[in-house]
C-alpha cells in the first residue's frame, strides 16, 4: 500500500513533465538504464509496471508503461531497500572506499599542513624570519654566556676573598685564643719540690717558649685549663698560681704548639727555665707527643673604646 | 541509504584505523578522491533526476579513478606531474561544479 501511495505525487506532475521530455530527460542512455534496471530486479520491474499502468490509467491514460518503468521506480526502489543486490553492494563498497580514502587523505594532510601548501614567496619570507630569529637568539646566547662567565669570575673572586678572610680569622683566632688548635709541640710538666713554683718561673717559661716560636699555649693544673695569650697575667696565689683569672695548682702542665726542637733547646739553655726549677728542688719533664692539643679557649671582650682605623 | 551508510562507515574506518598513505600512492590518492567525488556528484544528480543507473555509476566511478590516476602517472613519467595533476583537478572540479549546479537546479528548481 505504501509503495503504491508514494509515487502518486510524482505521477501527478509527470504527465506534463515526463512524457514529452522522456528522450531528453535521460540523455546518458535511457536504453542502458532501462536494460540494467531490468536485469537487476526483474520483479521490481513488473511491480513498477503494474503501478505505472494502474497510476497511469488514472492520471495519464496515454502513459507509456515501458518508459515509466525505466524513469521512475529506481528512486522508489532505493528508498524502499528493494535493490541491495550485487550492484548495490558494489556501490556501497566503492563509496566506503571513497570515504576511507577521503578520511585518510584529510588525516594525513593535517600533520604537515602549513608549509607544504605555502607559496614560494611565503616560504622565503618564513625562512628569512627564521634566519633572523636564529641570529638574534645566537646573539642572546653569546651575551648570556659572557654574562655567565663574568658572574662566575666574580663568584670565584668572592670565594677567594671569603677563603682568605676565613683563613685570616682562623689565624687570628688561634693567636687570640678563641679557637682550639693542634699541631706538633711539647708537653711540659712542672713539679714543685719544697717550695711552690713561683709565677715568675712560669712567666719566664712562657717568654722563652714565645721567643722560640710557640704559636699556641695552654696551662693546666688542678683540673683546670687556661689558654695563654698576650694579655694573660701570672700572679702568685698562695700555694698556686693564678693564670689569667683562673687559679691553678701544681703540678702545672703546659701544652705548647710550635717547633719542638727549638723550644726544647730554649728551655734547656744553662740558667734557663729548667735550671731554675731544678735549683729550687722541682723537676721539669718535657715530652714530645706527635700531636699536641690546645683545647682551652677564651672569650675576647668586644673593645669598648678602640675602633679600627680604616 | 546504503550509499550514505557505506560512506560514513568508510570515513569512520579511515579515522579509526589511521593508516599512513604509502609514499608511492601519495600523489594519486588526492586525485583519485577528487575523481571519485566527481562520479558521486554525477550519481546524485542522476538519482535526483530519477535516471540513476547502478552499472553506469560503478563504471564511471572506477574509470574516473583509474583514468585520473593514469594521467597523473603519465605526467610523473613525462616530468610534468604537477602540471597534469593541476589540470586533472581543474577538469574534475569543473565537472563537480556542473554536477552540483544540476543538483541545485533539480532540488531548488533554480
Amino acid at each position: 500500500m505504501s509503495v503504491a501511495d508514494k509515487p502518486d505525487p510524482d505521477r501527478d506532475e509527470r504527465p506534463a513533465d515526463d512524457v514529452p521530455e522522456a528522450p531528453g530527460d535521460a540523455p546518458a542512455d535511457p536504453a542502458d538504464a532501462r536494460a540494467d534496471h531490468d536485469e537487476a530486479d526483474p520483479e521490481a520491474r513488473t511491480d513498477g509496471d503494474d503501478e505505472v499502468s494502474a497510476g497511469g490509467d488514472e492520471a495519464a491514460p496515454g502513459g507509456d508503461s515501458d518508459e515509466g518503468g525505466a524513469g521512475q521506480p529506481p528512486a522508489a526502489r532505493w528508498w524502499t531497500h528493494r535493490l541491495p543486490t550485487r550492484s548495490g553492494a558494489l556501490i556501497g563498497v566503492l563509496l566506503a572506499l571513497l570515504g576511507f580514502a577521503l578520511a585518510v587523505q584529510l588525516k594525513g594532510r593535517d600533520s604537515d599542513q602549513g608549509l607544504a601548501a605555502a607559496r614560494q614567496e611565503d616560504l622565503v619570507r618564513i625562512l628569512d624570519d627564521l634566519d633572523s630569529r636564529k641570529e638574534r637568539l645566537q646573539r642572546d646566547i653569546s651575551d648570556l654566556n659572557a654574562k655567565k662567565q663574568q658572574l662566575n669570575s666574580g663568584e670565584q673572586g668572592r670565594k677567594a676573598a671569603v677563603d682568605d678572610a676565613r683563613q685570616r680569622a682562623d689565624e687570628l683566632g688561634i693567636l687570640a685564643g678563641t679557637l682550639p688548635a693542634e699541631g706538633p709541640g711539647l708537653l711540659i710538666t712542672f713539679r714543685s719540690g719544697g717550695d711552690p713554683v713561683p709565677a715568675s718561673v712560669l712567666l719566664d717559661a712562657v717568654e722563652e717558649l714565645r721567643g722560640a716560636g710557640a704559636e699556641a699555649m695552654q696551662f693546666a693544673g688542678g683540673g683546670r685549663t687556661v689558654r695563654v695569650v698576650a694579655s694573660t697575667a701570672f700572679v702568685d696565689d698562695g700555694s698556686g698560681v693564678a693564670v689569667g683569672s683562673v687559679r691553678l695548682s701544681a703540678p702545672y702542665t703546659v701544652s705548647v704548639i710550635g717547633d719542638p726542637a727549638t723550644m726544647q733547646a730554649a728551655l734547656n739553655i744553662p740558667g734557663g727555665v729548667v735550671d731554675t726549677v731544678r735549683q729550687s728542688g722541682g723537676t721539669v719533664s718535657v715530652q714530645q707527643p706527635a700531636v699536641v692539643h690546645v683545647s682551652a679557649t677564651r672569650k675576647v671582650p668586644r673593645p669598648r673604646y678602640a675602633r679600627p682605623v680604616s | 541509504m546504503i550509499a550514505l551508510i557505506a560512506l560514513v562507515v568508510g570515513v569512520v574506518a579511515g579515522l579509526v584505523l589511521e593508516p599512513s598513505v604509502p609514499a608511492g600512492l601519495q600523489a594519486y590518492l588526492p586525485i583519485a578522491v577528487v575523481a571519485a567525488l566527481d562520479a558521486v556528484t554525477g550519481g546524485v544528480r542522476a538519482w535526483l533526476r530519477k535516471e540513476f543507473n547502478d552499472k553506469q555509476f560503478v563504471i564511471s566511478f572506477v574509470s574516473n579513478v583509474l583514468v585520473a590516476a593514469l594521467i597523473v602517472f603519465l605526467g610523473d613519467k613525462l616530468g610534468v606531474g604537477a602540471q597534469l595533476s593541476t589540470g586533472v583537478v581543474v577538469v574534475l572540479s569543473m565537472r563537480i561544479f556542473a554536477n552540483v549546479a544540476a543538483i541545485r537546479q533539480t532540488v531548488f528548481k533554480a
